[in-house]
């Protein structure tokens, strides 16, 4: 990448920090930091006990695992597929750890080497049945749902087995205690903090870019020279490793249950998508997918402090959720009809990138 | 040899699925019958066209709603849904059969039409837009209703069990459905747009069709056939059930039955025949597995293996047959590029 400029710079780059900050608020991407920042402050309005450091810090640790799991969902969404397998890749590690790990410390390290590469290999095998056989990923993962979960039931009886050593669970429900101001940093929210890192590196590198191409428009992106293939199959091993993680860490304050993960899958899509990633890929950031999962605990605590019924709390969240949507849907269409709005406009809006799958303003 | 293989790429996908079906039987009864029990008895085959209905009718809808390009997965709370209504409001007494069942026809419809209205007004993804309704009725129902209610009288009840020879009413009812929505995807405008919508919404809004109407008119027929299932668990259960729908994970199963059945998710490609295949695969491996006592735990992980199996046996060659879509630049792109 030679860093030689022959074209005028873009409009986007031609102005302030302010007006790019805008600029990226006005897009889903970021309008979700604001629809956090809005829960978060409904929340503490509603129940002033929530705006405590040390309050607020465990409630980000609660959140930790479904902010993993959206992270790993979001690299199989962005390169246009679904990982529906989530849930029961959480409880098979669950159970594992339940059985494997027992109640002996010294199997705690191969406990983790060993749950790590069956999350790696289940991966590899949504991978390639969806890039390779072509099997779409909705049926592929789904079908790995339905056929570890039964596998899972089957070894484990359906019922809660053993019980890891408290040092495993540890990892989950421990902290650093004694900390100024916030009083505890809970392991769980470390682990978040590095994944965080790591995944913006990663998609600042040459993989996080391809696979937005791959997503965007894998036959171009296949003409360009990327292996779609082995692309496509990474983002699926990403995410099993993110479900292992988050199953790691719901050992520790869920117990082991081969029910412990059920319905990740579908949280993790719908966080990812009010994250304002595309269904269908090519678009979106992955910060803002594990700011979709904040938002969406967010959500669940502001209905608990606003003390509504509990059992009414799936239609509140099912009416955001459509009403987020539809405002972030019309917020992509405003964005592309000011790019074919006539040039007679002096001052050009920086538009937030918009790669169009669409052919509509040619 | 090549003339097997030829003949092999000439067979459509439906063919290959109907295929599949009859090898599904075949193996089934050679199984049924090693544990000394007969697969082609009257009963083994009305129990199998029974268990084939229910589900049938939902992947009826799905594929009219998949082949528009969108998706619905708020079928299982409809199926919960109608079952609750249809059974508190019959309560026993057979007058209520007639209200009952337009009543849970008529809210169907509703939902149907608000899940198309979001996701062709509102452009918002499908999957996302049934996901939230499915979310809003389960709440409703975890609100209004603790456990099983209501009461179906015997003289809907019969409708569950009354048999035509070795054929079930509710089978014929469902094939009658399935019928009646091939007729109109084959011989009717909006069943021709639906496939136009599905292939390339853009495409088809610049050639003049209004993209709303198949979407919407998919959603409501998708519901109403759902509703249609949930009624045909109250004639068979005759209770209402808020847990009905999820204990049939008919949302997944369906899906897995219209893609089976070699419908294209993506929409715009696929038909009712195959379907209805792909749903008689599953009842056709239930049935072997009840007869086999296959643990119930590992069912479903041979379900998911033979989902992926069949899947994958033809959707390599439903994509390669594609066409190249940009073979040569024609005249248009041309013209297309200097206009830019």
């Amino acid at each position: 990448m030679t860093d030689t400029r022959t074209t005028a710079p873009l409009p986007y780059s031609a102005h302030g920090p302010l007006a790019r900050v805008l600029a990226v608020l006005a897009t889903p991407g970021g309008a979700v930091l604001l629809l956090a920042i809005a829960l978060l402050v409904a929340t503490i309005a509603a129940n002033p006990n929530f705006g405590d450091p040390g309050v607020l810090i465990r409630f980000l640790g609660r959140t930790a695992p479904i902010a993993i799991v959206a992270l790993g969902q979001y690299y199989v969404i962005v390169s246009g597929e679904f990982d529906l397998s989530m849930g029961a890749v959480i409880a098979a590690q669950v159970v594992i750890a339940g059985n494997f790990i027992g109640e002996d410390e010294s199997r705690i390290l191969p406990g983790l080497v060993l749950m790590l590469l069956l999350g790696a290999g289940i991966g590899v095998v949504n991978g390639l049945v969806t890039t390779l056989l072509q099997v779409p990923s909705f049926i592929t993962t789904l079908a790995m749902m339905l056929a570890l979960g039964g596998l899972v039931d089957y070894l484990s009886g359906g019922a809660a087995t053993g019980n890891p050593p408290d040092k495993f669970r540890e990892i989950g429900r421990g902290a650093i205690e004694d900390v100024p101001v916030v009083d505890v940093i809970p392991y769980q929210l470390i682990i978040l903090a590095v994944l965080c890192v790591a995944a913006a590196w990663l998609m600042r590198r040459s993989f996080g870019r391809t696979l937005v191409a791959v997503g965007d428009n894998p036959d171009a992106a296949g003409v360009s020279g990327a292996r779609v293939w082995w692309v496509k199959t990474q983002a699926f091993v990403l995410s099993s490793l993110a479900s292992t993680v988050a199953g790691i860490l719901l050992v520790g304050y869920a117990g082991v249950h081969p029910s412990v993960g059920q319905g990740y899958e579908f949280m993790a899509i719908t966080a990812v998508v009010l994250g304002g990633v595309v269904l269908g890929g090519g678009r979106g950031w992955v910060l803002s997918a594990v700011a979709g999962a904040f938002a969406l605990e967010l959500l669940f605590t502001l209905l608990t402090a606003l003390e509504i019924e509990s059992t009414w709390r799936d239609s509140v969240q099912g009416l955001i959720i459509i009403a987020a949507l539809a405002v972030s849907a019309r917020a992509w269409t405003l964005g592309r009809g000011r790019r074919t709005s006539p040039p007679t406009r002096t001052t050009p809006q920086p538009t937030a990138p918009t790669p169009g799958t669409n052919t509509g303003d040619n | 040899m090549s003339a097997l293989a030829d003949r092999f790429s000439r067979l459509t996908s439906t063919g290959l699925v109907l295929a599949v079906l009859v090898l599904a039987i075949v193996l089934g009864a050679i199984l049924t019958a090693t544990e000394g029990r007969n697969f082609f008895s009257v009963g083994n085959v009305s129990a199998i066209l029974v268990a084939t209905s229910v589900l049938g009718f939902v992947a009826i809808g799905q594929t009219l709603v998949i082949l528009t390009g969108s998706i619905d997965l708020s079928v299982s709370y409809v199926v919960s849904l109608t079952t609750v209504l249809a059974a508190s409001t019959m309560d026993g007494d057979p007058g209520n059969v007639v209200p009952a069942v337009l009543l849970a026809l008529g809210v169907a419809a509703a939902i149907g039409f608000v899940n198309g209205a979001v996701v062709s007004f509102l452009h918002v993804h499908g999957f996302i837009a049934t996901l939230g309704m499915g979310l809003i009725i389960s709440g409703y129902l975890a609100v209004n209703y603790a456990g099983p209610t209501g009461d179906a009288p015997r003289s809907f009840a019969v409708v569950g069990a009354t048999r035509i020879g070795p054929v079930p009413l509710p089978a014929l009812i469902m094939l009658a459905c399935a019928l009646a929505m091939i007729l109109m995807l084959r011989r009717t405008r909006v069943g021709h747009h639906v496939y136009a919508v599905g292939g390339n919404p853009q495409v088809a809004r610049l050639s003049g069709v209004r993209t709303s109407v198949p979407v919407i008119t998919a959603h409501v027929l998708c519901s109403m056939l759902t509703a249609l299932a949930g009624l045909l668990l109250v004639a068979r259960t005759q209770v209402g059930n808020p847990t009905a729908g999820a204990q049939g994970q008919y949302d997944l199963m369906s899906i897995a039955a219209v893609v089976l059945g070699g419908t294209l998710l993506a929409g715009g490609k696929g038909n009712i025949t195959g379907t209805l295949a792909g749903v008689a695969i599953f009842a056709v491996m239930d049935n072997v597995m009840a007869a086999l006592q296959t643990d119930p735990f590992l069912r479903d992980t041979i379900r998911g293996a033979v989902i992926v199996a069949a899947v994958a046996v033809y959707a390599r060659r439903e994509i390669d047959r594609r066409p190249a879509r940009f073979e040569r630049p024609g005249v248009l792109d041309a013209a297309l590029q200097e206009a830019k």
